[in-house]
């Protein structure tokens, strides 16, 4: 059923390599409309690699990669620099702009890309700022005051700045302790649920794959050797993904609470 | 995309705004406009009904606009309910309104009103916090080396040579460059200029002291103020942003006697180098000047620059040198520890490091000759 969804990225015979280095070797994936696909994978094992091809990044040596119907290759320069606006990145580390406050890092892509009114600015920045939880008196902060956690909050109100269409979310969750961690979770989901946002996530959380995911992809040795939903995903015989999801840390999740704490 | 309508229709169970087409980004302009009067045209009635059935797309912009609205009917007193056919985008509607209602209107502060008297008024303290610091990088860095001094196996001697590589041998070429060019132009103005009183000789005179004297430190020292002491803030700045500075403190380490005094040393042993090659370069650049624009030979130049010069001239220029790049190197440190974590501040400190060493530089060479004319040298 999923399948007869329209599709929101769509890449095929994808490679990419550095050097002699080859890291993603002739992989396929399809991304739904409206879906939150997480992807996980080995620690260097190309996931931020193949997040950094699809939004351009990074060259490819062949392949096609085909987001929101626009094949990068094919179009105009118009039309690829338009789709900057469809799009949204959370990027590990924040990526915010060390030299703006929380706001005006909010603010950024409004001001670049729509002609809104400054106080119309000021009022959704700070609304958008409050969905991801940061408070108004954390607004005017710069980035090298704010928390981890926050950055990443902040980073993700300047990835929903515009309301796009996708967003790439690069490990959001880690380095937030589990309360947080769980309400960016419930945060993206909601997101997803009320804008019909896709949501291509990287990450390690399991507790984020089993909770908000709706597919998981997994990557090993630069192809995709398992996709599905979390039980397909379990029924795959792939080493990789047993040891992944069947391994100790993994063991000690997905029970009832009352064994877990 | 259609663009977004909002309409009035009275209906039996009252006012009833309606709205249509695509609430969103790209139409949030116009959606705020609409919003504005829609409540401005209805604001007197007792109760109003919200439809949103017939709604194309909302994303958060238009949910905003559409709560902001529905809030400032309840502030004055309007019962607003919604329609059935709302209820699709409750949620985002929901989410919106709790995020927007959650902490006070902010307060935007207006432009200060004497901000250049401000600005003033600030950099007056700053001056001595400037002081302070050029103070303590001097401390600091003296305890270092007395420390070092006192373990010499703690002394990083591969860095001093790894940074006096940077500082002095590779930074030569420029800096012989700009003497040699620097002697030349001085001899073509004094010969230009000394030839209508028919005293080309004295020439020499002019070029052999203004550079051993003056010229060739003080060029030098800039110099090294712009091109070395600048790439010291940079690289202290970067550190100190990405903790790398903060790291070498947890291990125990003192990031003063490994990172600032190697730099330091490297420096106030480079520029006297580099002040000697230079005086060289620039004479040589003026005698040959002086042989084929002035017509003087290299022996009479020769000659003449030994009765000219006496020792100490050289040693007056010499003796100022390691003082100009401690001051260099003290505020290159200091500043690129007081880096704070955006990129612009590393920018701030990187100007201002050279500024402020430039401008102690001079200073610094203008108490060197009152000293000197004091001592009678």
């Amino acid at each position: 059923m999923l399948q007869s969804r329209p599709l929101a990225i769509g890449i095929h015979d994808l490679v990419v390599g550095f050097g002699r280095q080859i890291v993603l070797d002739h992989l396929s994936l399809d991304v739904y409309e409206g879906e939150i696909i997480g992807l996980v994978g080995a620690s260097g094992g190309g996931k931020s690699v193949l997040l950094r091809t699809i939004v351009g990044l990074i060259a490819k040596r062949s392949g096609r990669i085909i987001v929101l119907n626009i094949d990068a290759d094919a179009s105009a320069d118009v039309e690829t620099s338009a789709i900057g606006r469809r799009w949204g990145v959370l990027f590990q580390q924040g990526a915010l702009f060390s030299s703006l406050t929380a706001l005006q890092n909010v603010q950024f892509p409004m001001r670049e890309h729509l002609a809104i009114s400054r106080e119309l600015m000021d009022e959704i920045a700070l609304t958008k700022l409050e969905m991801v939880g940061i408070s108004r008196a954390d607004a005017d902060k710069f980035p090298s005051e704010l928390s981890g956690g926050m950055t990443k909050r902040v980073a993700l109100a300047r990835a929903l700045a515009l309301d796009p269409e996708i967003v790439f979310l690069d490990e959001p969750t880690s380095g937030l302790d589990p309360i947080a961690a769980g309400d960016f979770d419930s945060l993206i989901k909601t997101l997803q649920r009320t804008l019909g946002l896709t949501v291509f996530m990287v990450t390690h959380d399991l507790d984020s794959l089993y909770t908000v995911c709706d597919r998981i992809a997994a990557l090993a040795n630069g192809k995709i050797v398992a996709s599905g939903s979390m039980t397909e995903i379990l029924a795959s015989p792939h080493p990789w993904v047993q040891a992944y999801f069947r391994g100790a840390r993994a063991l000690t999740r997905g029970q009832p609470p009352a064994e877990r704490r | 995309m259609s663009t977004p309508l909002l309409t009035q229709t009275t209906g039996p169970e009252g006012l009833r705004l309606e709205a249509r087409g695509a609430w969103t980004a790209s139409h949030a302009q116009a959606a705020d406009s609409l919003a504005e009067q829609g409540f401005a045209q209805t604001r007197g009635s007792t109760s109003i009904v919200v439809d949103l059935a017939a709604l194309d797309r909302l994303d958060t912009y238009g949910a905003f606009l559409i709560g902001r609205l529905i809030r400032r009917f309840q502030e004055v007193g309007t019962r607003v309910s919604m329609t059935d056919g709302s209820a699709r985008f409750k949620a985002l509607l929901d989410a919106t309104d709790e995020a927007a209602t959650r902490g006070p209107a902010p307060a935007r502060s207006g432009k200060p009103r004497f901000a250049a008297l401000e600005t003033i008024g600030r950099a007056v303290p700053q001056f001595g916090v400037d002081l302070m610091s050029f103070a303590e990088m001097l401390g600091a860095l003296s305890a270092a080396l007395i420390r070092s001094v006192a373990h010499p196996r703690r002394f990083r001697l591969t860095s001093v040579i790894h940074h006096l590589d940077r500082v002095g041998w590779q930074a030569m070429p420029i800096m012989l460059l700009i003497s040699f060019l620097i002697g030349a132009i001085i001899a073509q103005q004094g010969i230009f200029h000394f030839r209508k009183f028919g005293a080309d000789v004295y020439v020499v005179d002019l070029v052999a002291v203004l550079v051993l004297r003056e010229i060739a430190v003080l060029l030098i020292s800039i110099m090294s103020a712009g091109r070395s002491g600048s790439s010291y803030t940079a690289e202290l700045g970067s550190m100190k942003m990405r903790e790398e500075i903060d790291a070498l403190r947890t291990m125990g380490l003192d990031p003063v006697e490994i990172l600032l005094l190697p730099r330091v040393l490297a420096i106030v042993i480079a520029v006297p180098i580099l002040t000697f090659f230079g005086s060289i370069a620039a004479l040589y650049g003026g005698g040959l000047v002086s042989w084929l624009y002035g017509g003087m030979s290299p022996a009479v130049f020769v000659s003449r620059l030994q009765e000219a010069v006496s020792i100490s001239s050289f040693k007056v220029g010499m003796i100022k040198a390691p003082f100009m790049a401690l001051v260099i190197g003290v505020i290159a440190c200091s500043e690129g520890l007081r880096v704070k974590g955006s990129a612009e501040s590393l920018g701030q400190h990187t100007t201002s490091s050279v500024v402020k060493a430039i401008f102690l530089v001079i200073v610094l060479d203008g108490l060197f000759a009152v000293f000197f004319a004091a001592i009678g040298v």
